[in-house]
């Protein structure tokens, strides 16, 4: 393992806690992430997971502990936050699209204002990117004219044309209509097998289980165990990872009054 | 067991429908007996001769037009626009993390909301030149827009901040995430959609700010600088009839209504939910 070697880590995660108040969400969280890495990170709904994230680019602020991202120091207060987070794209649970934008004004934008593109350039890239993604017939269309999985897809096209070394997934597919989940994944893997590195939240297992390297169960703001898919997934070494496991894999079997 | 059936009407009761019918026919009536009343007791030649008066109203075209018209639009557009950079300055120091800004906006809403536009005219026409030794620029139509826009600007910064509250919050992290400074989100993404949610509002102001451009009249200003209530008072002082006053609300409608219609339609478009 290069834990320590923070050039080579894409992300670099050392000591990390995170209060809301008197709620510590996250309780010391060391992990990392290499360059074309996908790593999963699953766990219970108010487990820490989505705030790990979202300390990555810094919508949430750390009460204590470092963050790497490819070789930047987020948590520097004298970081330049707005070069680093540049080169980390992130997708939310609810796409976040601009609404008054087609979508080939959503994936211009920030190549515009950000990085100064010129338009023909931006466009060129807009384009290049929502034919990635399986929308070239959508470029004029405004977000409420799609479906959730088209805009979760121009979401994920915004993200790509900035060129960003890494892409955080919050919950991808959480707020879509069950058949609209496979056409993002779909994208997701693409990009995996396209070598990007990639921190994805989930639920989806069958994700986590075909296309992660590397799985984090995360419960009560500690990583409780993590490892390779077949071991975390399939063979999990905690009781804890097995409770959560069997109750998303197999909700039905559940009876009342067990669990949390 | 067999419930007992329910018949049409309750015995001495009455039906829905017939209570309906009644009950229309009653407000109706009330309406026509109103209206007849007004017509028979109203004195129609007396008002033909003095509201009405053709010869009169023929006179006043086309300074009407040229001079009343067209100094209130210009007095009107000039206030809303002192007042909605005013407003969104207002309105952006009111949502800023630096304190002093925050209490600076909400005393200055506090004030120019709770102030009548008269007093505001008088100050500016008055306080302003025994302030500072001169007046505000630009004449009757900088010190008209300037009191026009120091009012509207208040209600204005509240409209705005309410517009860029409704913005979710994910549209501010998708534009951070993205790399956009606080400043840029603001100007690109946030502050274009909360103009979108404002526009029937504004319209509403820009209703309200035509009629009070109708208090320039108390600047004391020349026969080219009357706008048209100023000038229909005018001659309908000089002929001795009420006719002016009239075509000069008539012409206040000819700009509020066609506003009015367009607020409507703007809202009526937004609630179809297309942005």
């Amino acid at each position: 393992m290069t834990t320590l070697d923070t050039r080579t880590n894409a992300i670099e995660i050392t000591g990390l806690r995170k209060s809301f108040g008197t709620n510590e969400v996250l309780r010391g969280i060391d992990f990392h992430v290499e360059p074309g890495e996908v790593v999963c990170v699953i766990g219970p709904s108010g487990s820490g997971k989505s705030t790990l994230l979202r300390c990555v680019n810094l919508l949430e602020e750390p009460s204590a502990g470092t963050i790497r991202v490819a070789g930047a120091d987020v948590t520097d207060p004298e970081v330049d936050i707005d070069a680093v987070r540049r080169r980390i794209g992130m997708v939310f649970q609810s796409f976040n699209l601009f609404p008054h934008l087609t979508a080939l004004g959503n994936v211009m934008i920030a190549q515009r204002k950000v990085l100064k593109r010129d338009k023909a350039e931006a466009e060129k890239i807009a384009r290049e990117n929502l034919e990635r993604v399986g929308l070239a017939d959508k470029v004029g269309s405004y977000p409420a004219q799609l479906s959730g999985g088209q805009q979760q897809r121009v979401a994920i096209a915004r993200a790509l044309a900035m060129g960003p070394e890494v892409m955080l997934f919050d919950e991808p597919t959480s707020a879509l209509d069950p058949e609209l989940v496979g056409d993002v994944l779909g994208v997701m893997r693409s990009l995996a097998e396209a070598g990007m590195t990639m921190l994805v939240v989930t639920h989806e297992m069958s994700f986590a289980r075909e296309v992660a390297d590397r799985v984090v169960f995360m419960d009560g703001g500690v990583v409780v165990e993590e490892g390779p898919p077949q071991q975390v997934i399939a063979d999990p070494a905690h009781e804890r990872t097995r409770a959560f496991l069997s109750r998303v894999l197999d909700p039905a079997a559940a009876r009342i009054g067990e669990g949390d | 067991m067999t419930a007992e059936p329910i018949k049409a009407a309750a015995p001495g009761g009455l039906s829905r429908r017939r209570r309906r019918q009644l009950s229309l026919g009653g407000q109706y009536g009330l309406f026509a007996l109103v209206v007849v009343a007004v017509v028979l007791l109203a004195d129609w030649p007396t008002l033909r001769l003095n509201f009405a008066n053709w010869d009169v109203a023929k006179d006043l075209f086309p300074d009407v037009i040229t001079v009343g018209l067209r100094n209130t639009a210009v007095y009107t557009v000039t206030g809303f626009g002192i007042g909605l950079v005013l407003g969104l300055v207002i309105a952006l120091m009111r949502l800023s993390s630096v304190a002093p800004y925050r209490w600076f906006a909400a005393g200055f809403i506090e004030v120019f909301r709770g102030l009548p536009l008269l007093l505001i005219f008088i100050f500016i026409s008055v306080g302003v030149p025994l302030a500072f030794g001169t007046t505000v620029p630009g004449g009757a139509v900088g010190q008209t827009g300037l009191a026009l826009g120091l009012t509207a600007g208040a209600y204005m910064a509240e409209t705005i901040r309410a517009g860029i509250e409704a913005v979710p919050k994910g549209q501010m992290e998708a534009a951070r995430s993205l790399g956009m400074s606080h400043a840029r989100a603001m100007r690109s993404i946030i502050i274009p959609q909360a103009f979108r949610i404002i526009i029937p509002p504004l319209t509403n102001q820009l209703v309200l700010l035509c009629k009070d451009s109708s208090l320039v009249l108390f600047l004391g200003i020349t026969l080219e600088q009357r706008e048209l209530t100023k000038f229909g008072r005018d001659l309908a002082g000089q002929v001795g009839n009420t006719t002016p006053i009239i075509v000069a609300g008539i012409c206040y409608l000819i700009i509020t209504i066609p506003l009015s219609l367009l607020a409507r339609r703007l809202e009526a478009r937004q609630r179809r939910g297309q942005r």
